[in-house]
């Protein structure tokens, strides 16, 4: 098992920079997800972690140990693929082994192991069949026992959920968490999806652009983000952004939002005025005939448990979670009201986060 | 694309009504007659004796005998009949043959190491191309190479003009490097002129082979030729026994440079065949039975790998 240590790391390709230039630290034993839209460059990061593709600068350490030029054979790191790579002229069980052969490990301790792994993924009863004959998440599973089989300093997994239909996909998340708590490897998962990341990891990198943009834990990222490209990105309906012009001073309570005054938590720095927006997640906003930002009621969205209402206002459009009891006529006018503590502000020229009470030193990438 | 949409883009089949089977197969059976008959009368003709070779009209129902194949394989002298007489009596059936055409055999033709000729030529240059032409498709296919489509074009464009338009240059070339008339300047012609209809073929069949076959391998503890060798060979069985079918039947078949090129020692069976001369002309059985001992080698290695060959001609044809 061990820490993995990404300094500086950068990659080009011709004109086009795929990362530039993220330093972070995955502890041991850490699921650390790597998240972002496609094209962000998570999937270059970790196949440079993995060897596949070599930096054009930067560093990688594993356990302390610069691999960064290494061959990927010689990382002692196992690499779960999107659409699984099980080689088709093998069977399951030829395929969960093949990485000890590799090794010139011998037949029986071979098939000793794989039997071994089998049983952990409860694919026992497949292990002579064709993997073309498997169901997605069987396959998953034969992908995740040729990695496991070899006992790896660290799991790569690239999307590794993203062929399997969305039922099977949540229940693989279970299984995945759940053989992560087994077997306490350093994982490093890509993923595109928000609630496979949330649900999952321990640690959770949002990339924009080839940039970390923000690292922390899925509570961290989603109460408090570093930008509003990660305010944006994680939460669904997104975070709603209502923009204003305004100074600020480090320990005012409340901001001039247009005309009126709103309510924030205590902001922790002092800025000159400049374009700024109130980051309001859906489920912090209450219909209040009181509430200072008024609007039209557009549409509902009914999810069972809560209701996601879309509301014009004079800022833009809003989207609030409400509860499903609540009536709202569409058309109405109504007033909104925000929950202050957890209200976000946002410098829209520099898209990162002001300090407030609230998100006490977010890390920025 | 996720998995399950790359596969819902096939296309749908919609069964044949019989009508059409009928007339499909009829089609087939009538083309295969147009192929095939030309080729059953020169097995025929070989079992002709001369005369009825050459008869008109011709000769479908003949008494057969096996003269083309023994004047094919020996070489004969004409003799007086009371010499032949006074010979003592014939030891094979071969003998007694030609002794009745007033012959006597004085001793083996050159047809056997013109064929030994044409099958290590055809197949030591087949072997090669597809040897280099699988790693180069390879490397075309997976590494980022400066220029790679330009270069896969230049590959190209050496065969967008009748390679005999070079012969000249070539035999100055190979007459000045002493290549004229040797098997290594066959095998190394025809492999030039394969190699890149290989590349080609090979690359369209590589690039079907997802990346992350190897890539798995490679992180696995292989390494990039070990991973080739034992992941990505056997996966492109297909596409490489396909290419090596086209690449024989290139370089069993080319006539004009092994004209130019060869005349003794290093000479194919192709310019081979047409010289083969009986008592005032051509003797057209024994060239028959040349041309049906030619043609068996690939039948035989077409036959072999027609498993491969028939998912190999549509398979890496079509780009999903």
């Amino acid at each position: 098992m061990a820490q993995i240590r990404i300094e500086n790391l950068r990659k080009s390709f011709d004109q086009f920079t795929a990362v530039e230039g993220s330093t972070f630290t995955i502890d041991d034993g850490t699921f650390f997800a790597m998240l972002g839209p496609s094209g962000c460059g998570k999937t270059t990061t970790l196949r440079m972690i993995a060897g596949l593709e070599l930096p054009t600068e930067g560093k990688i350490l594993l356990d302390g140990e610069d691999v960064t030029f290494h061959r990927a054979a010689a990382r002692d790191i196992a690499f779960v693929f999107q659409l699984f790579a099980l080689y088709p002229h093998m069977n399951v069980g030829e395929n969960i082994g093949f990485p000890l052969k590799c090794q010139g490990m011998a037949r029986r301790e071979i098939r000793e192991r794989v039997q071994e792994t089998a049983r952990m993924l409860r694919i026992e009863h497949l292990l002579s069949s064709k993997t073309s004959k498997l169901s997605g998440g069987d396959r998953q599973r034969v992908a995740l026992g040729r990695a496991m089989v070899r006992r790896p300093k660290a799991f790569l997994m690239d999307e590794p959920l993203g062929a399997l239909d969305a039922e099977f996909r949540h229940l693989m998340c279970g299984e995945l968490r759940d053989l992560h708590d087994r077997v306490k490897a350093t994982t490093v998962y890509v993923t595109h999806d928000q609630l496979e990341a949330m649900s999952m990891a321990d640690q959770i990198a949002v990339m924009n652009k080839g940039r970390v943009e923000q690292i922390g834990t899925p509570q961290e990222v989603y109460d408090r983000p570093a930008s509003m490209f990660v305010a944006d990105f994680i939460g669904s309906p997104s975070m709603n952004f209502l923009r204003f012009e305004g100074g600020l001073r480090s320990g005012d309570r409340a901001v001039s939002f247009h005309d009126t005054r709103l309510a924030v938590p205590e902001i922790r720095e002092d800025r000159a005025s400049a374009p700024l927006a109130l980051g309001v997640r859906p489920e912090h906003i209450r219909f209040a005939d009181a509430g200072a930002v008024r609007g039209e009621v557009f549409g509902a969205e009914y999810l069972g448990t809560t209701q996601i209402v879309t509301v014009d206002t004079a800022y833009g459009r809003v989207a609030a979670r409400l509860p499903s009891s609540a009536s709202v006529r569409i058309g109405e006018t109504i007033g909104l009201e925000f929950n202050a503590a957890r209200l976000a502000l946002f410098d829209v020229g520099s898209g990162l986060a002001i300090r407030t009470a609230s998100e006490e030193g977010p890390r920025h990438g | 694309m996720t998995a399950a949409a790359a596969r819902s883009t096939a296309h749908s089949i919609v069964e044949a009504s019989p009508r059409t089977k009928a007339f499909a197969g009829g089609l087939v059976i009538l083309y295969a007659v147009i192929t095939i008959l030309p080729l059953l009368w020169i097995v025929a003709t070989a079992f002709k004796s001369q005369s009825d070779a050459i008869a008109y009209p011709p000769k479908v129902i003949f008494e057969p005998t096996l003269e083309g194949y023994v004047n094919l394989f020996t070489v004969r002298t004409r003799q007086t009949p009371d010499f032949i007489a006074k010979l003592p009596p014939p030891e094979t059936w071969y003998d007694q043959l030609v002794r009745k055409r007033d012959m006597v055999i004085a001793g083996p033709s050159k047809v056997v190491p013109r064929f030994v000729n044409s099958l290590i030529i055809g197949f030591g240059s087949t072997f090669l191309a597809v040897f280099l032409g699988t790693l180069a498709a390879y490397a075309f296919s997976r590494f980022r190479i400066p220029l790679a489509d330009d270069l896969l074009f230049f590959i190209l464009s050496t065969r967008m003009m009748p390679p005999v338009a070079v012969a000249i240059p070539i035999y100055l070339m190979y007459r000045q490097l002493n290549l004229t008339d040797t098997r290594l300047g066959m095998i190394l012609l025809y492999t030039a002129v394969n190699v890149s209809l290989a590349v080609w073929l090979l690359k369209g069949f590589i690039d079907e082979i997802p990346r992350e076959y190897e890539e798995a391998a490679l992180v696995d503890g292989y390494t990039r030729l070990q991973a080739l060798r034992k992941v990505v060979l056997p996966q492109a069985v297909t596409g490489i026994a396909a290419t090596a079918i086209f690449c024989l039947i290139f370089s069993w078949n080319e006539y004009a440079f092994a004209v130019l090129l060869t005349s003794g020692e290093a000479q194919t069976m192709p310019p081979f065949i047409p010289f083969i001369i009986g008592e005032g002309g051509q003797d057209w059985p024994a060239v028959a039975a040349a041309t049906t001992l030619f043609v068996v080698p690939i039948v035989m290695f077409t036959v072999l790998l027609r498993k491969h060959l028939l998912r190999g001609i549509t398979f890496g044809a079509v780009r999903k």
